[in-house]
């Protein structure tokens, strides 16, 4: 048994006091070993989300049907990059470096949001991405700006601001698809069919299966449970459903007068774990399409770091 | 076939279209992170610029995605294909270098295109000096990076010539003189990568300023099948 020495039982209580007072734990401020690797795994998880994140929405650069769509879409797809790289810089800021994450995320040891293991197979799963999985980001995402972790939730800040870009972009495209032609109609209604489900696995697995959740809570890193935002985030699509005058693929989809929210089906658990696992249906080619790009980048990062030190300044 | 617009515009704009298409191709694929960020920027930049100028030609849509390979007017330079970084670095550095001296030049003029060239010219110098950076950085850093980036250099050098044919509507430019300068700048940045300035020829034998006629190569095809072929599977849709 270990003894806590006088010294760390004062850091802890400061610790916890920041944290039962709402304040923010700094970079700097003393805290406890499990608090940083969760947030390390946290951070980096999300980080790894968004680079892996580009790939389905790259999908469509080369082929976005009209030249402000493609604008629209190329700036999205660099905001993610950027969204990566602050979050790589946050949890820098926790003493894990940019390599040693990209080495986890490329050799399986850490993971990436699983909805991005779905691929993008018409136009308008480009909306559809943009409608629910950003939608339900951001839903995760806003009551992070609140987190104990200074450097996280100030990310998190500017993560939301242009996620809600995001999603009305998302919503408008699917919009102006479902007033279209019957086809585009169609291929909005497949899209929307396609993408409802994986969009409410997003929030993780229900609250008495949560392993991580409790922690989490009690350290205001988490604010709500998955359930609940699940819950808030389908309140919200609903309604946003009907004026895309599209349907959400749940016949038990009703609004429950008494708990005052809308009633939902329930969630193909065993679907979410496969993906999980790596059975989903672009597991493999994500992340190997990720790998072979730091691969044959590599080559390019040395010469920049040979250059660097020949010219004596820092590299990448 | 449409009528043939004679705007200037039009090759300008299909410049920027195209290599913005390709740029395009490197998302989600970038070596580090940053770039990720660089070459959408450089890509967005190029988009922006291709919008003003097809509009000023027409619908930009229906220029876009609606013609056949032989009435695009771009150089052929921009449609070559991404290659390794090293070929998209240097493909980045001879176009940069060309479309800021014609742009500061247009920005200077009266024609129709001078408020978009005195915009587009900042990011243009811009583009320029992330290809010099690289290209030094590159050039002058492993054995192996100076291999591929003097391959790039070589391999690219043969669509260069076409740049300065004067481009229809802008005879009056100096073309000649913008031929010297490019050669300078080029030459400066090269030497202090420690590499050397391409001796073959900076055109093939039949391709004298064919892209500004219609007259591509092979993948440019293939760029356009996967540009347009959304847009032309549903004719006449609002997107």
């Amino acid at each position: 048994m270990t003894t806590i020495a006088p010294e760390e039982a004062a850091q802890e209580a400061a610790f916890d006091a920041t944290v039962a007072a709402d304040e923010r734990i700094e970079p700097r401020d003393w805290m406890p070993e499990a608090y940083r690797s969760t947030l390390v795994r946290q951070i980096a998880q999300h980080a790894h989300s968004e680079i892996i994140g580009m790939q389905p929405e790259a999908n469509w650069i080369t082929r976005a049907p009209s030249l402000r769509r493609k604008a629209i879409l190329m700036a999205k797809v660099q905001d993610e990059a950027g969204h990566g790289l602050y979050l790589y810089s946050a949890a820098e800021t926790l003493g894990a470096s940019r390599d040693e994450l990209l080495d986890k995320l490329h050799t399986g040891r850490q993971k990436y949001s699983s909805i991005f293991n779905y691929p993008t197979l018409t136009w308008a799963d480009v909306g559809a991405i943009g409608w629910l999985v950003d939608g339900a980001a951001i839903t995760n995402q806003v009551p992070l700006c609140r987190c104990s972790y200074g450097p996280y939730a100030r990310a998190m800040v500017r993560v939301c601001k242009e996620e809600s870009f995001h999603q009305r972009q998302g919503y408008e495209l699917l919009l102006t698809l479902s007033r279209g032609t019957d086809a585009q109609h169609a291929m909005a209604q497949d899209a929307v069919d396609r993408w409802w489900w994986p969009s409410l696995m997003m929030f993780g697995p229900p609250d008495d299966e949560s392993s991580h959740s409790a922690q989490s809570m009690a350290w205001k890193i988490k604010r709500h449970s998955n359930d609940e935002l699940r819950q808030r985030f389908v309140d919200i699509c609903v309604p946003q459903a009907e004026a895309l005058g599209l349907t959400l693929p749940d016949p038990d989809l009703v609004w429950n007068e008494d708990r005052g929210h809308y009633d939902f089906g329930s969630i193909d658990w065993t679907e979410f774990r496969e993906v999980l696992k790596g059975n989903g249906p672009c597991n493999e080619q994500r992340i190997n399409r990720r790998r072979r790009a730091h691969e044959e980048g590599a080559w390019v990062r040395e010469a920049a770091a040979a250059h660097a030190a020949k010219h004596g300044k820092a590299g990448r | 076939m449409r009528d043939t617009v004679t705007t200037p515009a039009l090759p300008l704009g299909d410049d920027a279209l195209i290599l913005s298409h390709r740029l395009g191709e490197w998302a989600g694929q970038a070596p580090v992170l940053e770039e990720e960020v660089a070459l959408a920027n450089i890509a967005l930049d190029l988009l922006g610029q291709a919008r003003v100028l097809l509009s000023l030609a027409g619908d930009e849509d229906e220029l876009a995605y609606l013609r056949e390979e032989r009435e695009f007017r771009n150089l052929q330079l921009v449609e070559q294909p991404n290659g390794d970084f090293a070929h998209t670095i240097a493909r980045q550095l001879y176009f940069s270098t060309y479309q800021e001296l014609l742009f500061e030049q247009l920005a200077d003029g009266d024609t129709e295109l001078a408020p978009l060239a005195g915009k587009a010219v900042k990011e243009v110098a811009y583009h320029r000096d992330h290809a010099t950076q690289w290209t030094l950085r590159l050039g002058d850093g492993t054995d192996e990076s100076r291999t591929r980036m003097q391959h790039a250099l070589d391999a690219l050098w043969r669509f260069t010539g076409e740049m300065f044919e004067p481009v229809p509507g802008l005879e009056s430019l100096p073309w000649a003189t913008f031929h010297d300068v490019w050669t300078t700048r080029i030459t400066a940045t090269v030497e202090q990568a420690t590499l050397r300035l391409p001796e073959g020829p900076q055109r093939g034998a039949w391709t004298a300023g064919a892209g500004r006629q219609g007259l591509h190569t092979e993948p440019f095809g293939r760029l356009l099948a996967e540009m347009q072929h959304l847009h032309r599977s549903h004719p006449g849709a609002t997107w």
